[in-house]
């Protein structure tokens, strides 16, 4: 059967793909897909002619040579031993590790900055403004190198700790040592730790550790304790409410039972590990022992924060104000006190209008860490994209690999985040 | 020969005429300039004056190729690289000439595919250290806290260094000078580690330079010299001549104000050959006879420029130590003009 | 009733009470300071630190940047100065800045010709006028479509008649597309608009302003970009960036909405590339492997690959922008559009991008302060902006050592730009919604 609006068959003519509204959308996209496979065709052999003229060949295997540079901060095990694949690795936990505590205290500061900006404090206010202003208007690059130069100048030098009458001393009881190479804060070192009994001698000499392969086994014992202690407590508070609603009367001491659940066994892992505090204390040039968090770590984490936390002021700030009036207005004439009302009422509402462009700087910051060259913080960019590429001249595959990490990574962070958004979308019906 | 492809006015200018090919002489005369590529700015070596003039020991060595190509030392268009971007601004036909503190390794030579066609300084690894440390040898350094130039030899030469000497160190890499500078003198590190001269020049700027040391230990070899593209030996040849002309007007005694009246001819072969009063050495190049007076005349000879840039009466204050004439006891031996 | 009422009441005053003063607390600074920072217990105390904070921040700066040295040759002179007038605390050098505050702001321009770079930024302004304040004429419209050659051959310099040559192309094509179509149809002078220009640009353009220059001699002196710097520099490379990426982003945002499906997954996946990877991975790409992607005897200089890529980046930020205005936008604009009987590209040009295009402009404008900002990463390639400049400039050996008045100087011309310009994008946001209301 036929229809009035079908042509017939024998009349169909090739300007139709032109101008029949039926066949044009084909034609337009069998035309841009062609133009779109002769570009990757002509840019594939550009570069094809152009390694040849170089005498280049396209090869990753330069990943499993030795890299031969040293990396200060590392999560993994790595010396200049290792391959450039490794030191490529260890950059990559370092972005990672950079972006998720930026992340966190941008979070931190976005809130706590954008709720004060809104204060009826005048002086609060104007100084918020003055922050957020600042560290918007301001690139990045510099922050980051000023607040790297500012900790520097303004923390005592290891040097000032020495002597009889030292110009700065080590705080919270002689543990805590904030120095303007980074701060020293004490390790947990297991003595009987479940990773056999390799000991190392720490690379500076200093006081023998576990390396941190085997002591990692130890810390997932511990936390899968506290985690289960966690679950316990819970279970102990569901059995004490479900008695009370039963019988009235809520089981005596359950508070104490709950902490004691938490506890106990955690101390009891820490105990049988053998677990010892390691203090910083000064050695030769620098403090050893400890846990040293460095100054570029610290500088860029706070510098990516307090940039990316004025970004989130504002979407704070805009998020509260675009919940109306009314609600407010409505929560004060239920008799809710001021921080109630903001807890309970307008935050959840004013997170639907927060959320998305959150996303949008959690991914910025992310793409920023890559600035952690300008303070010697050693990223994937660094590594991989910076000293590899210099060193191996394979610029082509090491920014190829640089690409695809941060795309992957932004894809996954705005995958997780939307599909949060999507659960705390109020349900429209 | 360039092939123009005109994008539009808009690209005009923008289009540069470099890319790789085998007749870099031939480019270079149809441009009219010599594409230099030099640092962004390292103290004695290159940095732009107040009004914009590049200035500096390696940009005397661009400045000599000029005049000796073009007949013009301020034909030279330099561009700034980083030492990220050095070298593929040199591969891809950016620059026709990298004079930027690049040390002569083997890698480099070979797997990169350059030609060094010289060294115009010779340099090694050196550390500063406050003098109130009350070290006196690199090898009192165990434990201590470094800091280094990204993107360079310098952090592989130190990861040997302290690995063959068994000791342990914390390095703390840093993009530029100026930081290094301004962590160094905070006390962020211990020790700075870069070239000798770098470290002079540096100690040079401090407020109170007798506060700090240079150690005794060079732990490396840096032939610091410039090089070219491999593969295009004409202009390798132009290049490496200039260098040794340079330096062999010092060991002759040709100086930029004796250089005209040299010319004329004199007694000494070698300098008529030189200079071009005798024989047909420029032609050989491919260049104007007085190719190599040109060169002279631009900055002077190797000892007027370091002289003049980095030597002793300057605010860096390097001695020639290795970089005197060989007849001096240092390494500058130019192979004879003939 | 009124009377008993007034028996009832025991006491009248019959006189007015002299007007008082408020009480102190209710009235003047102390009514302020009581209620604006010190209305409860918290704010007590957030005030109080503000204070101390405020405080202790200026006691560090202020002495130091206000004692500062302005009259010096070199930072050792500025020493000796300090030394000599027996202060006993560091001060600043601005002397740096007084000797090369011209580099910062032009870079290596030479310095009879600063009047060009400033005629740029007035004409510049004068073009985005009619865009961006809604009082002045349409027909400086005309203007602005003119600016971006003159501004180029402002900067550029060299003869007129090259930007002259360019822009006669886009005439060529603006007179095929609106005249060819009742000669030749409509998809057939869509084609020719597009292909005659290009043709004529390869392979016309030059020879014709060889052929005017010849003829009539008008030119400027030619300034190379290696000669571009600073603050200029930052401004040409953010400027071009946003007015290049304009175009290909409003294609894009519509490739994004477009039901046909290749040219909409192209287009997601072009926007999704670019935005997933930090400015300075392309900025790298530019730098070293631009040259690989283009034949192998063409070479850009490093300046132009730099705005190529930028042009790229934001386009999809820009893209972004124009597809949130393109959504907000009624959906009754889209059917009127279709229910005059407009084809796809009538209604998207007379009707649609009109409005998505004004919603978007504090969007664009934020783009480009953000853009404008990020320029600041070409120091990374060595391209001499301000910061990389900074480094230039103590490279000196009589600046060598100066590490805080350059980057202070740098971030306040950062910050007076951006600040005016989001201020100005902020008012423009009010005034659109207003409008919308």
């Amino acid at each position: 059967m036929t229809s009035i609006t079908e042509p017939p068959a024998e009349s169909f003519r090739l300007s139709q793909l032109i101008y029949d509204t039926r066949y044009r959308s084909m034609t337009i996209q069998v035309v841009a897909f062609a133009l779109i496979l002769f570009a990757i065709y002509w840019l594939g052999r550009n570069i094809v002619a152009n390694l040849e003229d170089l005498g280049k060949d396209f090869d990753f295997g330069f990943l499993t040579s030795r890299a031969g540079y040293d990396i200060n901060q590392r999560l993994i095990e790595y010396s200049n031993e290792s391959t450039h694949g490794r030191a490529a690795l260890v950059g990559i936990l370092n972005t990672l590790l950079v972006a998720v505590l930026g992340c966190a205290l941008a979070t931190v500061l976005g809130v706590i900055a954008g709720v004060l900006r809104l204060s009826r404090n005048w002086i609060v206010a104007r100084l918020m403004t003055v922050y957020v202003e600042g560290f918007r208007n301001i690139p990045l690059l510099l922050w980051i190198i000023l607040i790297f130069a500012v900790m520097t100048e303004a923390t005592p030098r290891p040097a000032d700790f020495r002597g009889d009458e030292p110009a700065a001393s080590m705080i919270v009881g002689d543990s805590i040592a904030v120095t303007n190479r980074g701060i020293y804060i004490p390790n947990v070192l297991f003595t009987r730790s479940l990773g056999g009994n390799e000991v190392l001698p720490a690379a500076d000499g200093g006081a023998a550790a576990v390396s941190p392969a085997a002591s990692s086994l130890d810390w997932l014992l511990f936390i899968a304790v506290v985690v289960a202690g966690f679950f316990g407590a819970r279970a102990i508070g569901r059995w004490a409410t479900a008695t009370q609603e039963a019988t009235g009367i809520r089981p005596p001491g359950t508070f104490w039972m709950r902490v004691a659940v938490i506890i106990l066994p955690a101390a009891i892992v820490l105990v049988a590990l053998g677990a010892t505090l390691d203090l910083p204390h000064l050695r030769g040039f620098n403090f050893t022992g400890g846990i040293h968090l460095r100054n570029s770590l610290i500088a860029l984490w706070l510098a990516l924060s307090l940039y990316t936390g004025a970004f989130i002021a504002e979407i704070v700030r805009a998020g509260i104000l675009s919940v109306s009036n009314g609600q407010t207005e409505a929560a004060f004439a239920l008799g809710m006190r001021p921080n109630w009302t903001m807890n309970l009422v307008i935050l959840p509402q004013a997170m639907r209008v927060i959320i998305p462009p959150l996303i949008s700087h959690y991914l910025n910051l992310t793409k920023n860490s890559s600035l952690a060259i300008a303070v010697g913080y050693m990223d994937v960019r660094s590594t991989l994209g910076g000293i590899t590429i210099n060193q191996t001249g394979r610029e082509l595959e090491g920014m190829l690999l640089l690409g695809l990490f941060y795309l992957v990574t932004s894809l996954i962070i705005s995958g997780v985040m939307n599909m949060y958004n999507n659960s705390v979308k109020l349900k429209e019906r | 020969m360039k092939k123009s492809v005109f994008l539009g006015t808009i690209a005009v200018a923008g289009l540069a005429a470099g890319f790789v090919s085998a007749q870099t002489l031939d480019e270079v005369r149809a441009r009219g300039e010599l594409n230099c590529g030099v640092t962004t700015g390292l103290v004695g070596f290159a940095a732009p004056d107040a009004n914009g003039q590049w200035d500096g020991f390696d940009v005397g060595v661009c400045r000599a190729v000029a005049a000796a190509v073009l007949g013009d030392p301020t034909a030279v268009s330099f561009v700034p690289t980083t030492g990220q971007t050095r070298f593929t601004a040199l591969a891809s036909g950016e620059i026709d000439l990298l004079a930027r503190n690049t040390t002569w390794t083997f890698s480099r030579d070979v797997d990169l595919r350059f030609e060094f066609v010289g060294v115009n300084y010779y340099d090694g690894q050196g550390f500063m250290v406050p003098r109130e440390l009350g070290v006196s040898s690199a090898m009192e350094l165990d434990g201590a806290t470094v800091c280094i130039q990204t993107g360079t030899t310098t952090e592989l030469n130190l990861a040997d260094f302290f690995a063959s000497n068994n000791m342990a160190y914390e390095p703390v890499p840093i993009e530029t000078n100026a930081e290094a500078q301004q962590q160094y003198l905070a006390g962020a590190c211990d020790v700075y580690t870069t070239d000798a001269s770098g470290l002079a020049a540096t100690r040079a700027t401090f407020e109170d330079p007798s506060a700090h040391v240079v150690l005794p230990e060079i732990i490396s070899k840096e032939p610091l010299g410039p090089l070219v593209r491999h593969g295009d030996n004409e202009w390798g040849d132009i290049a490496r001549w200039t260098l040794n002309a340079l330096i062999a007007a010092e060991e002759l005694g040709i100086t930029s104000d004796n250089v005209a009246e040299l010319a004329q001819g004199t007694s000494n072969p070698e300098i008529n050959r030189m200079l071009g009063s005798e024989g047909d050495l420029g032609a050989m190049l491919g260049l104007a006879s007085d190719w190599a007076v040109n060169a002279i005349s631009a900055g002077g000879n190797y000892g007027e420029l370091f002289e003049a840039h980095i030597g002793e009466d300057t605010a860096i204050g390097l001695a020639r130590g290795l970089n005197a004439q060989w007849t001096d006891g240092g390494l500058l031996y130019s192979p004879p003009f003939r | 009733m009124s009377d008993t009422h007034a028996q009832s009441v025991q006491f009248v005053r019959d006189t007015m009470i002299p007007e008082q003063d408020a009480p102190i607390t209710e009235k003047g600074a102390v009514k302020w300071v009581r209620e604006n920072l010190f209305s409860s217990w918290l704010n007590a105390i957030l005030t109080i630190v503000s204070i101390l904070v405020v405080y202790w921040v200026l006691a560090h700066i202020l002495p130091w940047m206000l004692g500062g040295i302005w009259v010096a040759e070199s930072l050792t002179q500025c020493r000796e100065i300090r030394d000599a007038s027996g202060i006993g605390y560091d001060v600043a050098c601005w002397a740096v800045i007084s000797d090369r505050w011209h580099q910062l702001l032009f870079g290596f321009y030479p310095s009879g010709l600063y009047w060009r770079p400033i005629l740029t930024l007035i004409v510049f302004g004068a073009a985005i006028a009619p865009i961006l304040f809604s009082g002045v004429s349409r027909k400086m419209l005309l203007f602005s479509i003119a600016a971006p050659f003159l501004a180029y051959w402002l900067l550029w310099g060299g003869s007129i008649w090259g930007p002259v040559a360019a822009a006669l192309g886009f005439v060529i094509g603006w007179a095929i597309m609106t005249y060819g179509e009742g000669v030749l149809g409509a998809l057939a002078s869509i084609i020719a608009a597009l292909v005659v220009p290009i043709l004529y640009w390869l392979f016309v353009a030059g020879a014709l302003a060889g052929v005017l220059q010849d003829f009539l001699p008008i030119g400027i002196e030619n300034i190379r970009s290696d000669q571009f710097g600073g603050f200029m520099l930052a401004l040409i490379i953010g400027v071009s960036g946003i007015v290049l990426s304009l175009p290909l982003g409003i294609l894009l945002a519509l490739g994004r909405q477009s039901d046909l499906f290749i040219i909409n997954k192209c287009s997601v996946i072009f926007i999704e590339v670019i935005r997933g990877v930090p400015l300075i991975v392309w900025l790298f790409t530019a730098s070293l492997l631009l040259n690989y992607f283009l034949p192998p005897e063409v070479s850009f200089d490093l300046m132009l690959r730099v705005i190529i890529m930028v042009t790229l980046f934001a386009s999809a930020y820009i893209a972004e922008v124009v597809r949130g205005g393109l959504a907000a936008l009624p959906r009754g604009q889209y059917e009127g559009a279709d229910s005059l009987g407009l084809d796809y590209w009538q209604s998207m040009r007379l009707i649609i991008l009109p409005q998505a295009l004004k919603i978007s402009i504090p969007g664009i404008v934020s783009t480009f302060i953000g853009l404008f900002k990020d320029t600041t990463l070409v120091v990374f390639i060595g391209l001499l902006d301000p910061i990389g400049l900074s480094n230039a400039i103590r490279a000196d050996s009589d600046w060598n050592g100066i590490y805080w008045e350059l980057f202070i100087f740098i971030g306040l011309c950062f910050f007076i730009f951006c600040f005016s310009m989001s201020r100005y994008s902020q008012w423009l946001e009010r005034k659109l919604t207003t409008g919308h209301h």
